[in-house]
């Protein structure tokens, strides 16, 4: 637990020199909003529709790149290999990660959201704190496949490609394009497969009803354990004795 | 025979096609400063790590503090300086050595000594990648020895430094061996070879002298070490 604590305590200290980068956490998500707010103006619902969906790209796009460049930095830089001769366990690190970049993702999530509710009149049913957890629950979806995917970069040229083969396939399945209705059926099949297609429904969830439904609430539970699953495949690819 | 603290029995590690270490043994006595000595190449890195516990090895075995390397227990036990710094370039000094600590379960205090203690006092409070690279090198070097481990794993901890610093760091191992630690301590500089109580000379992944300074000198007649290494070299290759 102490390692734990610190270790995120570590990555969020990381964070905080890199203000740049916090900044554009923050900035970035609410700009694009805006954006989309006014290419959408005049089309009624649909705002409300891509708007929502969005709040929940953002961070699984976002903590997807910037957990896979901050872990292949531990690789390339020794502090990995050094840090698994501390009595530090393997978990520790992967949920310091989860739990320092689901922080920041929940900052940034609360902000691109009162944005949206307070000046960009998006409207939902249900309450924007699911919005904001669902958001919280991608981002750290996002940073669990950051993890597993830097296992198989060995360079920054190659993690950022991990992007569009991990991230891109599940934007265009979600249903954010083409509703999952009225794809093929080998589509569906994958974007069955897929976690985000979850936590988008799960977002559509709340911007239909008043109150937390039980979709909501079993969309939530597989993005949850999608993460979990991820988290220990990437914890197999931690090795403390290397080539 | 003295306590052993690191024993290396038939050691054989390939990387890649290329055998780095071919049937390797030494031992490092508890309590002491050994330094490994050879050339870029020569394996000094490979046998390190191995001792580490972080090398996957092909055959042999590793005892350290009688336990197998790598073994859980000798986690707490063991501090290794990378020759290249593993050190968080975007925290500061102390950030770097409070992190390690507090896996130890170590608190801030002993950690702000241990960065005094490769003389970046004034140096704490900068970030890691604004320093120089022998300051660099240092906040890797307080990361290791924070945990004021039994054994320490030194890779080139003094390359690049200014040798007044390089002075007092060998001071500074040379009483960690005084209090129980056992250092082994790899470098290319033959004149440091002279601080240490014994010296392992290596070349091409073979072990060609394992005694104390004035032993390799005596035995390589001459009291020059780097041409003693010379000569062993040469002996070697004539038998």
């Amino acid at each position: 637990m102490r390692t734990l604590t610190a270790t995120t305590g570590r990555i969020l200290r990381q964070l905080r020199h890199d203000k740049r980068t916090v900044g554009l956490l923050v900035v970035v998500p609410s700009l694009l909003l805006t954006l989309l707010f006014y290419m959408f103006k005049d089309s009624g619902p649909l705002f409300d529709r891509l708007a929502l969906t969005m709040l929940g790209i953002f961070p699984f796009l976002v903590m997807f790149l910037i957990t896979s460049i901050a872990m292949l930095r531990e690789r390339t830089t020794g502090t990995l290999e050094r840090l698994l001769t501390t009595p530090l366990r393997k978990t520790d690190l992967l949920f310091g990660y989860g739990i320092a970049f689901g922080l920041a993702a929940t900052v940034q999530a609360s902000v691109v959201s009162a944005v949206a509710y307070l000046f960009l009149d998006l409207d939902t049913k249900g309450s924007p704190g699911f919005v904001i957890l669902i958001a919280a629950a991608n981002a750290v979806l996002g940073v669990a496949l950051g993890l597993l995917a830097s296992a198989f970069a060995k360079t920054e040229f190659q993690a950022v490609q991990f992007m569009p083969v991990v991230v891109l396939p599940q934007i265009l399945l979600c249903g954010l394009f083409v509703a999952r209705e009225s794809m093929a059926g080998w589509l569906q099949a994958i974007s069955d497969v897929l976690p985000l297609t979850y936590s988008v429904e799960a977002l559509s969830e709340v911007g239909k009803f008043a109150d937390p439904t039980s979709t909501m609430w079993r969309d939530l539970a597989i993005v949850g354990g999608a993460v979990i699953v991820a988290l220990i495949a990437a914890a197999s690819t931690l090795r403390r004795r290397t080539p | 025979m003295e306590n052993t603290a690191i024993e290396v029995k038939d050691l054989v590690v390939k990387r890649g096609k290329r055998t780095v270490l071919d049937r390797f043994n030494c031992s490092v006595p508890a309590g002491t400063v050994t330094g490994l000595l050879g050339p870029s190449g020569s394996g000094k890195t490979t046998l390190m790590r191995a001792i580490v516990g972080v090398q996957i090895v092909a055959s042999g075995t590793v005892t350290v503090l009688g336990k197998a390397a790598g073994d859980a227990a000798l986690r707490r036990e063991l501090g290794y300086l990378t020759q290249a710094p593993s050190v968080y370039a975007d925290l500061t000094v102390r950030e770097n050595a409070r992190y390690f600590a507090s896996l130890y379960g170590l608190d801030s205090s002993t950690a702000d000594s241990a960065v005094s203690d490769v003389g970046l006092a004034d140096a704490a409070t900068q970030l890691v990648g604004d320093l120089s690279g022998g300051q660099r090198a240092r906040a890797s070097l307080a990361c290791a020895i924070v945990s004021q481990p039994k054994i320490l794993i030194l890779d080139e901890p003094t390359v690049g430094q200014d040798p007044v610093l390089r002075d007092e760091l060998w001071a500074r191992f040379r009483k960690f061996a005084e209090d129980g630690a056992t250092l082994l301590v790899s470098s290319h500089v033959m004149d440091e070879a002279n601080r240490c109580d014994r010296l392992l000379l290596i070349r091409e992944g073979k072990l060609i002298a394992d005694d104390t300074p004035a032993a390799v000198k005596a035995a390589a007649g001459t009291e020059d070490l780097d041409q003693a290494f010379l000569n062993l070299i040469r002996a070697g290759e004539k038998k």
